[in-house]
């Protein structure tokens, strides 16, 4: 099958771009290979384990199963745009704290669905943490720790507030 | 693979018919992964999410929901969870919050099964995939396979939650067409197992759902929903159940009752319902009602068990229910 290329204009952390993209290219794919943010991590790529999750106009969603064509005019947040160059987001600070991570490759996803979880207001307990963070699997088994740590980021968003 | 954007529905129509093998995309996470698959490689992409189908509203009985809405917005809406608790909670247990994020009530009711055969990587056997080739299903894995009205051709099962509850509340689907719309109940937009190689939808080429309506009543309002799964979250339904029910002095005067994970379609258990019609609120009678509903299973070497859990949730999706009245 020939390959079809089209133009889609997108924002990245803040960034305009306007890229020439094969017209069955993901999201995820045109993050890391035309924007070489790599930060965004491939896991399965059929949308059953969240390493992908990235923000998309305030939502998370799977960048893997996200067609990038039909993302025009969207605004994207990855990892690499959640905080200033240098700094941390308060949820990135408390995987740290809480050392909610082993290998570190599910981190982003996890982080970036943590923080849509707070936004959505699905952070209440652990018990709804468990359920709301669900889509993200963590094959190190870190889930206590990555419990504990969305659980204390939205404590500190809202005392810090 | 040319990709369009629609501007209009009429827009749409016009051009998925330039090509016989043009799919519509709206949220993607189905046709992204057939297209990784191999499972479709259409030619032409038509991407509907410029298309304003969308919007919850109550329009006299019945609530309207586009067909573009995304699962997780359905599933926060007040008058959906008000109303329709049943639509809500499936929805809620479906995919993962990512995935609500991006699936559409459209799409969600157009995806196909979840049978491993069916999803391979590497060439196998699939009467679905490949018609004439076999199922891989019928003599290998069977415990995710079907119990009910399936033939040998294919025992797959649909996976759809949503689908189990808007067919318990005896949903129709409003459906754009090149001759104007036409409505069609859920109950008839899945075909039966007659043609196993056939299409598994009545949508034809050149249709698009355009908007899900859902009839209001008593017993809706207290619909419930329950789902049975390997783990708690986050996987597709072993066995689900919807349930509406209406009581009136202690007797129930209407049930409504499906169930998803048992069939190559969301399964309504008219026979239980029919028993369950003029019957006390009892677990006795409820438990007699769904025996008799599943009076027909046919289990498959791996999957004995879908029929007692089959039992299990519908006669406890049928108490909440009933409970909730």
């Amino acid at each position: 099958m020939p390959t079809t290329f089209l133009n889609v204009s997108l924002s990245v952390n803040g960034t305009g771009y306007t890229v020439s993209i094969d017209s069955r290219a993901t999201l995820l794919e045109v993050l890391r290979g035309e924007l070489g943010l790599t930060g965004t991590k491939p896991g399965c790529e059929h949308g059953e384990c969240g390493a992908c999750t990235v923000l998309v106009n305030g939502r998370r969603v799977l960048s893997c199963l996200a067609l990038a064509a039909t993302q025009e005019g969207a605004e994207v947040t990855t990892i690499e745009g959640l905080a200033p160059l240098g700094a941390l987001h308060p949820v990135q600070q408390a995987f740290i704290d809480h050392d909610a991570m082993q290998c570190g490759f599910c981190t982003p996803g996890q982080v970036l669905s943590a923080v849509a979880c707070l936004a959505e207001g699905h952070a209440s307990s652990r018990e709804e943490i468990r359920e709301w963070m669900s889509g993200n699997l963590c094959r190190c088994s870190a889930y206590p720790q990555i419990v504990d740590a969305v659980f204390a980021a939205g404590r500190a968003i809202v005392e810090g507030a | 693979m040319r990709f369009e954007r629609a501007s209009s529905a009429s827009d749409a129509l016009a051009k998925v018919a330039l090509a016989p093998d043009a799919q519509f995309i709206a949220g993607g996470t189905e046709l992204v992964n057939w297209i990784r698959d191999g499972i479709a490689a259409p030619s032409l992409v038509i991407d509907l999410s410029p298309l304003p189908l969308r919007g919850i509203r109550r329009d006299g009985g019945v609530i309207v929901i586009g067909a573009l809405e995304r699962l997780a917005d359905v599933a926060a809406h007040a008058m959906v969870r008000r109303d329709l608790p049943a639509v809500a909670a499936a929805l809620e247990a479906a995919a993962s919050p990512q995935i609500r994020n991006m699936g559409t009530i459209g799409g969600n009711l157009l995806q196909r099964t979840r049978c491993p055969y069916f999803r391979a990587d590497a060439p196998t056997a699939c009467n679905r995939r490949d018609p004439g080739s076999g199922c891989s299903a019928l003599e290998g894995d069977s415990r995710h396979a079907a119990i009910l009205g399936w033939k040998e051709a294919c025992v797959a099962v649909h996976a759809s939650d949503l689908a189990v509850a808007l067919l318990a509340l005896d949903a129709v689907l409003v459906i754009e067409t090149a001759s104007g719309p036409r409505r069609v109940p859920l109950a008839e937009f899945y075909p039966d197992e007659s043609r196993p190689f056939g299409p598994e939808t009545t949508l034809g080429h050149g249709e698009l759902i355009v908007a899900v309506e859902v009839p209001l009543d008593v017993a809706a309002g207290r619909s419930r929903f329950l789902k049975a799964r390997d783990r708690a979250s986050f996987e597709f339904a072993l066995v689900s159940a919807a349930a509406a029910v209406a009581i009136e002095g202690g007797r129930i005067v209407e049930a409504r009752v499906a169930l998803g994970g048992v069939a190559s379609r969301p399964w309504r258990l008219w026979e239980t319902e029919a028993a369950l019609r003029g019957a006390p609120v009892s677990a006795s009678s409820i438990d007699a009602a769904v025996t008799a509903g599943l009076a027909g299973a046919r289990p498959l070497k791996d999957n004995a068990y879908k029929v007692e859990l089959a039992r299990r949730v519908a006669a406890a999706v049928i108490n909440q229910a009933g409970g909730a009245a």
